[in-house]
């Protein structure tokens, strides 16, 4: 570019198609046209096919009766209440696996993890083997895997394995005693909110009196022992108002009580042991990754193993585990639509399978399923982020 | 027996601390904790170990042509060697299997000539393998060109078909994650946006609804009389999604690139495009293969899921043949077998990645 | 770059693939490719399925075969999409099959307001139960409190509340994707019943492992008229599909089978029989086809009650009576308008 220098020395000014600006607003201008066109085509598309095939289009399908009944709802439910409640039903279905198998992986995965690195020989290498084996199976065939065996492997309802007559498992699942409350309950309820009320002052009162004089408290027996002992303690007091509904073979079936539906069970133990194999080598990775230094500053300042490892290793550990934890956890979340592979009735079960199939609406179902997800999704993603921010301003 | 400097030899340690003795000591009963850990692992050892060897080896069948051959007791692999070729192969015609082992030798050699150091061109190679391999793979899967006769894609199946959808996926997936990326990175607000709000996306929906949503909604978005088929579909909504995947990797590539880099290359007077394509991407890309590798393992594991929209890949195949009447009850040793062969192959491609992240590590480390 | 190459490229090439218009070209755009795109079922025996070669057999795949030998004098022009209940319609409205034939029943909703059209009924169904003979129970009415396995998305679905609300009785369902899955959940004993269109409950019992050990009650709670589907709005693949499915039950009628069909074609004197294969009157012309169409299909295919013995019938291993599905002049329901 032969442009003249300005008398003032400024820098050359090049033509202004060839400046960065003027490129990257020009850029983004055709992104943006691009974008509406493509959506505006296959918007005015999808609008054509719908009116062209006849398919009715809207939202007004979720009040109407949806006609089938669904194995498995937590709230009440009945075949004559709307498209709209099947929605509510699958989704807690949704919410309740994944709660349960975040809870169960986290467990086993932490295990998993520590025996991972444990000294003696022949459990760090059945965790090896464990964690090796599960991480690379397909989860659906898992999933599969473990519904066949739970089908096949229990009896038949009228020869039900039983637990003292009040827990029956059979191939129609776990029957357990559900709690009848009575209307004198509401004082047990109380007194737990108390307790915990109680546990939060003594752990601030003990934290307060250390940073002063250096004392220790062992909250831990103490908060145990108000979290148990008020609750029990007011619980009898107010003459037990609890009954128990034990489950009954009643006809073809156990009545009465809860029951864990083996399908629930099945995708229950493959989702949680699949995803413990990745949460362990997170926690193995989160472990090696503390130095060794640490440890032994921490013996050389006199502090005890369980106290080193709660005090020094483990909120460094958790700083490389929790961000893979969370993107575990995000996974188990949306695994848990796999379920329509066994029956069971979650979101994706219930609303994008039978409804969509009763109503024939797919776009809306579609996307109230993907909405639903992508919500869930970040809203874990948002909590972790928040989470880990925290842990990680512990650092200078 | 003095030594030079006056003192006693080093007496040999205690026979109980060396040899199998000691090892067994120090690993397996250092403290009674670990004793009785040691003792419960080996008791779950043998709760698995035995009922599993019974089954699959000393009480089963191996050789025959029907269920009538199924005399042990426990396993009966007849199963699955008389339904092998449809495991592999799916419904593509007999006389064509020629065609795919072909496209997968071919496939094989590349793979083992990218990884011979002193083979010339390695470059060029790759680009071959990533390119103009999947268009021959193309034209020997589905016929219709130099004679071959055509076959319907319905028609692919088994192994074959989980291979193709992966190999689509992730080979398709690179240079939309690479787009991507550099999106995410860029410093333009609209195209940052677009980018995040792509990624984020198909990051936070489960694959399961991108599968329905390619196999029952794509036809309505689509003009009126645009018909491709089912497979093509589910190849579009893994494409797409696993983009997004791919774009989170290469951007976690381009993070580790040293600021410098970009630097030199703007000094050196390279655009845009030039320093990415000459300067960036090349490394970024270089310390990612792990990172590819091992989306490409979790992709290869969701291709299960399209057992759920009917495509009939291994898993289906298998589910397929023991539902069949004939073969009805051998369902376990379906499983058995497509947990293994599922197995073998993430399991080598994982230790395949973390071999060259060894391998790629030196050298860049920060 | 990044969205607008997303979208473009795929959108460009999707519609470079295969662009297969609809409306109203249906045969036209079939004799070009060569061959009749045929939705099924992903696997009911006697219905759909294929055997050990990979070969699909079954009635609903018979219907596609006898359209293929109208159009092309070749009832092995046809390839298969399996199809689960959920993408069946919309596999059909998006112009990726040409046929369903996938024992779907025509109702009201489906025929009026998908954009579809049903073609006929080759077999006249209803649901029905089937219970574990150990339970001991005779009929559907003892079924209080029981639990069911039913395919997911299906009219059965719909059908078992309306029975269970009206007569007042509880139940539990448990919904499957595909009928292989619900069978096997049945077989396993996750549910006390299974419930069905009645054909398919036959169909499922020889895949239980002990077929002997189930039995399928008496009661039948709907009515199940299964047929094959074509796209609305293309009058000419409609006639041709409904009077392929006509010619074989007026084959059964006229006493043509696929033995006999050359030799009726050369020396019956029955004008009826001869209309039928293209001797006399109009032929094939009204639907854009050869005079031998019906002759290719009888030959090739078989007539009604041919295909029906094969796949479902006495040489099937289901062994299902012909029952309604016998022709209107011997007990059944099955009727055809002349061919004239």
């Amino acid at each position: 570019m032969a442009v003249k220098r300005q008398p003032n020395d400024a820098p050359a000014k090049a033509a202004f198609w060839r400046r960065p600006v003027f490129r990257s607003a020009v850029f983004q201008v055709l992104l943006v046209l691009g974008v509406v066109y493509v959506g505006n085509a296959l918007l005015n598309n999808t609008l054509y096919n719908l009116e062209q095939r006849g398919i009715s289009t809207g939202f007004d399908f979720m009040s109407n009766a949806a006609g089938f009944g669904i194995v498995q709802t937590l709230i009440d439910y009945q075949e004559t209440d709307t498209f709209g409640r099947t929605f509510l039903v699958g989704l807690l279905n949704t919410i309740l696996v994944s709660v349960l198998g975040i809870f169960f992986a986290t467990i086993i995965g932490f295990i998993m993890g520590v025996a991972r690195l444990s000294k003696n020989w022949l459990i760090a290498k059945l965790a090896m083997v464990y964690i090796e084996t599960f991480r690379n199976i397909p989860l659906l065939l898992q999933i599969l895997f473990w519904y066949f065996i739970v089908l096949n492997k229990l009896p038949l309802p009228r020869q039900s394995m039983d637990l003292g007559g009040v827990i029956f498992l059979n191939k129609r699942g776990l029957s357990l005693p559900s709690p009848v409350f009575e209307p004198g309950f509401w004082v047990v309820g109380a007194a737990i909110l108390l307790a915990v009320v109680l546990v939060f002052l003594i752990v601030r009162w003990a934290h307060i009196r250390q940073e002063q004089t250096g004392h220790q408290f062992h909250t831990v027996y103490a908060s145990l022992a108000m979290l148990i002992g008020l609750p029990l303690l007011v619980f009898f007091a107010a003459g037990s108002p609890v009954s128990w509904e034990i489950p009954a073979l009643k006809g073809f079936n156990f009545k009465g009580g809860f029951v864990v539906i083996p399908e629930l069970a099945a995708l229950l133990l493959a989702l949680s042991i699949y995803t413990a194999a990745f949460i362990a080598e997170a926690v193995r990775s989160g472990i090696l990754a503390v130095s060794h230094g640490q440890t032994e500053a921490a013996y050389a300042l006199g502090l005890r193993p369980g106290i080193t490892l709660r005090l020094v290793i483990i909120p460094q550990a958790l700083r490389v585990i929790i961000p893979q934890l969370t993107s575990q956890y995000l996974n188990l979340t949306k695994n848990s639509s796999l379920a329509t592979a066994v029956g069971y009735p979650d979101l994706v079960s219930v609303f994008a399978g039978t409804t969509l199939n009763q109503t024939g609406q797919a776009i809306e179902v579609i996307a109230m399923t993907m909405a639903v997800y992508l919500s869930i999704s970040l809203s874990i993603s948002l909590f972790m982020n928040w989470y880990n921010r925290k842990k990680q301003l512990v650092e200078r | 027996m003095i030594n030079k400097n006056g003192t006693l030899p080093d007496l040999p340690p205690p026979s109980t601390n060396i040899g199998v003795i000691g090892w067994l000591r120090n690993n397996l009963f250092p403290s009674p904790l670990n004793t009785l850990l040691t003792f419960f692992a080996i008791y779950i050892i043998y709760l698995v170990i035995v009922p599993t060897v019974d089954w699959a080896f000393l009480n089963s069948n191996w050789v025959g042509e029907s269920r009538d051959a199924c005399t042990g007791g426990g396993a009966c692999w007849v199963f699955i060697s008389a339904r092998f070729d449809l495991f592999m192969y799916g419904f593509y015609p007999e006389s064509e299997y020629w065609r795919i082992n072909l496209a997968f030798a071919i496939l094989v050699l590349l793979l083992v000539l990218l990884n011979i150091r002193q083979v010339p061109q390695r470059g060029w190679l790759a680009a071959f393998t990533l390119i103009c391999y999947p268009v021959i793979t193309f034209y020997l899967f589905s016929g219709g060109v130099f004679g071959l006769d055509p076959v319907d894609t319905s028609k692919w199946g088994g192994l074959s078909l989980t291979l193709i959808l992966s190999g689509v996926g992730i080979v398709a997936s690179l240079p939309l994650g690479v787009i991507l990326a550099l999106g995410r990175n860029s410093q333009m607000p609209i195209v940052k946006a677009a980018s995040i709000v792509f990624i984020e996306f198909w990051r936070g929906v489960p694959l399961i609804t991108v599968l329905f949503m390619s196999s029952v909604m794509l036809p309505l978005f689509l003009p009126e009389g645009t018909s491709f088929d089912k497979l093509l579909r589910a190849m579009i909504g893994i494409v797409l999604f696993e983009s997004a995947y791919m774009a989170e990797v290469v951007r976690g590539g381009l993070a580790a690139i040293p600021r410098g880099q970009y630097e030199a290359a703007k000094a050196l007077g390279l655009n845009y495009w030039k320093s990415m394509a000459l300067i960036i991407l090349p490394q970024a890309l270089k310390l990612v293969i792990p990172g590819i590798v091992n989306t490409f393992i979790a992709l290869f594991k969701d291709t299960t899921l399209v057992l759920i929209i009917g495509l009939f890949d291994l898993l289906t195949t298998i589910e397929a043949g023991f539902k069949d009447s004939h073969w009805l009850g051998y369902a376990l040793e379906g499983y058995v077998f497509a947990a293994l062969v599922y197995w073998i192959f993430c399991f080598s491609m994982s230790r395949y990645s973390q071999h060259l992240e060894r391998k790629l590590s030196t050298g860049h480390a920060r | 770059m990044k969205k607008i190459f997303a979208f473009t490229s795929a959108v460009a090439l999707l519609t470079s693939i295969s662009a297969t218009a609809f409306a109203g070209a249906t045969l036209e755009a079939v004799k070009k490719k060569g061959f009749i795109q045929c939705g099924v079922n992903t696997g009911v025996p006697g219905f759909a399925g294929t055997d050990d070669k990979g070969t699909w057999r079954g009635i609903d795949v018979d219907v596609c075969r006898a359209a293929a030998a109208a159009v092309f004098g070749d009832a092995s022009k046809v390839q298969y999409t399996p199809l689960t209940a959920k993408e069946r319609f919309t596999a059909l409205q998006s112009g990726e099959i040409d046929i369903l034939s996938r024992n779907t029943t025509w109702t009201l909703t489906r025929d009026t307001s998908l954009g579809l059209n049903f073609a006929g009924v080759n077999y006249y169904d209803g649901q029905g139960f089937m219970v574990k003979k150990s339970l001991g129970v005779n009929s559907a009415k003892e079924l209080d409190g029981a639990s069911f396995c039913i395919q997911a998305g299906t009219t059965t679905e719909l059908n078992l509340t309306d029975y269970f609300r009206s007569n007042n009785m509880a139940y539990t369902p448990i919904t499957f994707d595909t009928s292989p899955e619900t069978a096997a959940a049945f077989d396993a004993g996750r549910c006390d019943a299974l419930t069905s269109d009645q054909s398919q409950l036959y169909a499922l019992r020889i895949q239980l492992k002990d077929p002997e050990g189930a039995v399928v009650l008496p009661e039948i709670i709907s009515k199940e008229p299964l047929g094959p589907v074509v796209r609305q709005g293309d009058d000419e693949w409609f006639n041709i599909v409904r009077w392929s499915l006509y010619a074989m039950v007026n084959a059964e009628e006229l006493g043509v089978t696929s033995e006999n069909v050359d030799q009726m074609a050369a020396s019956s004197k029955d004008p009826n029989i001869l209309r039928l294969l293209g001797q006399e009157g109009i032929k094939g012309k009204g639907m854009g086809l050869e005079d031998n169409w019906a002759v290719n299909i009888i030959k090739q295919v078989g007539n009604y009650g041919e295909i029906f013995e094969r796949n479902v019938g006495q040489g099937s291993p289901l062994k299902i009576a012909r029952g309604i599905n016998q022709l209107w002049n011997k007990g059944g329901i099955q009727y055809a308008p002349p061919i004239r």
